[in-house]
């Protein structure tokens, strides 16, 4: 009885909360692969997918059905362990992290006070998928390929831990619902403003999207780190990182957008739920990666990293600075005791 | 203890459910698609001709001036992290600590940046 009662029901609730998160992330990475197609098709006077349902809207499960049916082509020279492994773990990482993002007030799956922190972590551990990827292959392209994305992720992970800092400031507190309570009446994209942009390009930058896709960058290296990829592997990477781009949208929405919380705190606004806020929000933050991809060449290895080293460390770092001395000289520091 | 295990465990659980899933992909497709590899197919993609030599081989050594650089600065990052969420408890004297750390770590990053370790040319 005490067994039922203490680990089994619990359990079973708990894995029924998992999916609940986990089906809706995976139909909208589904269906932000056909976004960016349309809205790409759009952007180009072009129509885009339109043949596998009303509107294409079929097609997102027609492309995971071919490439289910796909051969698994694992090369000779690669370690084979390591080569199915890299793909299984991006699209973990993808996942996990949504543990702790909070959909409305009390609804998410592990309230931890270190919730910030982890995300940092799990979002860190996404260089690990690639650069095993790009080893395991070996293969030249995707060798190439996983040393400028491991180098790039890294690079811009530091800005982005800057800037995670500053919110921190303002709030006092690791939690993310804290984070999104601490925005009630000013979100902290006015107050931080700058701060946020450089969080979003430097989001571009570690979820491999355009301006700074090199590590893929079709026209010189084939794929990058995943040329040798094929079949369900392939569209595991490709989830992996369309989930990535969720994900970062939705740490934009939190930590800088008011997360579930309605723009003005009055009558119409109030009308909709909380999650239906933050889901609006992480959209309007895709529709911006999806427009940025239409609209921007590629960088230049050497003008990434002089944007990542050169302009956003030190811009972050002092905007962390005044901040902080802003915060302690006028006594608006947060009490956490 | 147990309200760490109440706050952790459907994180470990989530990490079981996304393993389990990506497994069951890969696995599905294993058996559902029909496998027929050749020598040709297997062998690593290099523009059309047989791979030359070992792809792992020399690279540039600034990637690895990066993840240095990378390691002192995400060090950093990591040490702000409570002092952010502490700053109202500790006061000046902890403000003007983490300053003077800072302004330890900034006059690296400058020399750095004057012997050209942030070059990519």
């Amino acid at each position: 009885m005490n067994f039922w009662t203490n680990i089994v029901w619990p359990l079973v609730i708990t894995v029924l909360l998992i999916l609940a998160i986990v089906v809706p992330v995976l139909i909208g990475v589904a269906y932000l692969t056909l976004a960016e197609r349309k809205v790409m098709a759009a952007m180009q006077l072009r129509v885009g997918p339109n043949l596998v349902g009303p509107f294409g809207l079929l097609q997102p499960f027609a492309d995971a059905v071919k490439l289910m049916f796909k051969e698994t082509v694992i090369p000779s020279g690669a370690n084979r362990v390591v080569f199915v492994a890299a793909p299984m773990l991006t699209f973990m990482l993808s996942l996990v992290a949504w543990a702790v993002i909070p959909f409305d007030a009390g609804l998410v799956l592990a309230d931890i006070n270190v919730g910030i922190l982890y995300l940092f972590a799990i979002s860190s551990l996404g260089v690990y998928g690639i650069i095993m990827a790009g080893w395991a292959s070996n293969s030249k392209y995707a060798f190439l390929g996983a040393l400028r994305s491991a180098a790039q992720m890294v690079s811009y992970e530091v800005s982005i831990g800057f800037v995670m800092i500053t919110v921190l400031l303002c709030v006092g507190s690791l939690n993310l619902s804290d984070i999104v309570l601490a925005q009630q009446g000013l979100w902290f994209c006015l107050p931080l403003f700058p701060m946020f942009i450089i969080f979003f390009i430097s989001g571009l930058a570690e979820t491999n999207r355009t301006p700074f896709d090199l590590p893929e960058g079709e026209s010189e290296l084939v794929a990058g780190f995943f040329v040798e990829y094929s079949s369900i592997s392939f569209a595991l990477f490709f989830l992996g990182e369309y989930g990535n781009m969720i994900l970062m949208s939705a740490m934009t929405s939190v930590l800088f957008l008011g997360g579930w919380l309605p723009p003005f705190d009055m009558a119409p606004f109030t009308w909709l739920p909380g999650p239906v806020w933050f889901a609006l929000k992480i959209a309007a933050c895709l529709f911006v990666f999806l427009w940025v991809r239409a609209t921007m060449p590629r960088y230049r290895y050497d003008q990434l990293m002089r944007l990542g080293w050169k302009v956003f460390l030190p811009f972050s770092l002092i905007w962390l600075v005044l901040t902080a001395g802003a915060l302690v000289a006028f006594g608006w520091v947060p009490r956490t005791a | 203890m147990n309200v760490i295990l109440q706050d952790y465990f459907p994180i470990l659980v989530f990490i079981g459910i996304a393993a389990a899933l990506s497994l069951v992909m890969v696995l599905a497709s294993l058996v559902a698609a029909k496998q027929k590899p050749d020598s040709e197919k297997l062998s690593a993609y290099e523009c059309g001709f047989d791979a030359f030599d070992d792809a792992r081989r020399r690279f540039d050594v600034r990637f690895y001036l990066v993840a240095i650089l990378f390691i002192i600065f995400d060090l950093e990052v990591a040490f702000l992290f409570p002092w952010a969420v502490a700053l109202g408890d500790i006061g000046l004297f902890g403000f003007w600590s983490m300053m003077v750390f800072l302004g330890v770590l900034t006059v690296g990053f400058i020399y750095e940046w004057k012997k050209g370790a942030l070059e990519w040319e």
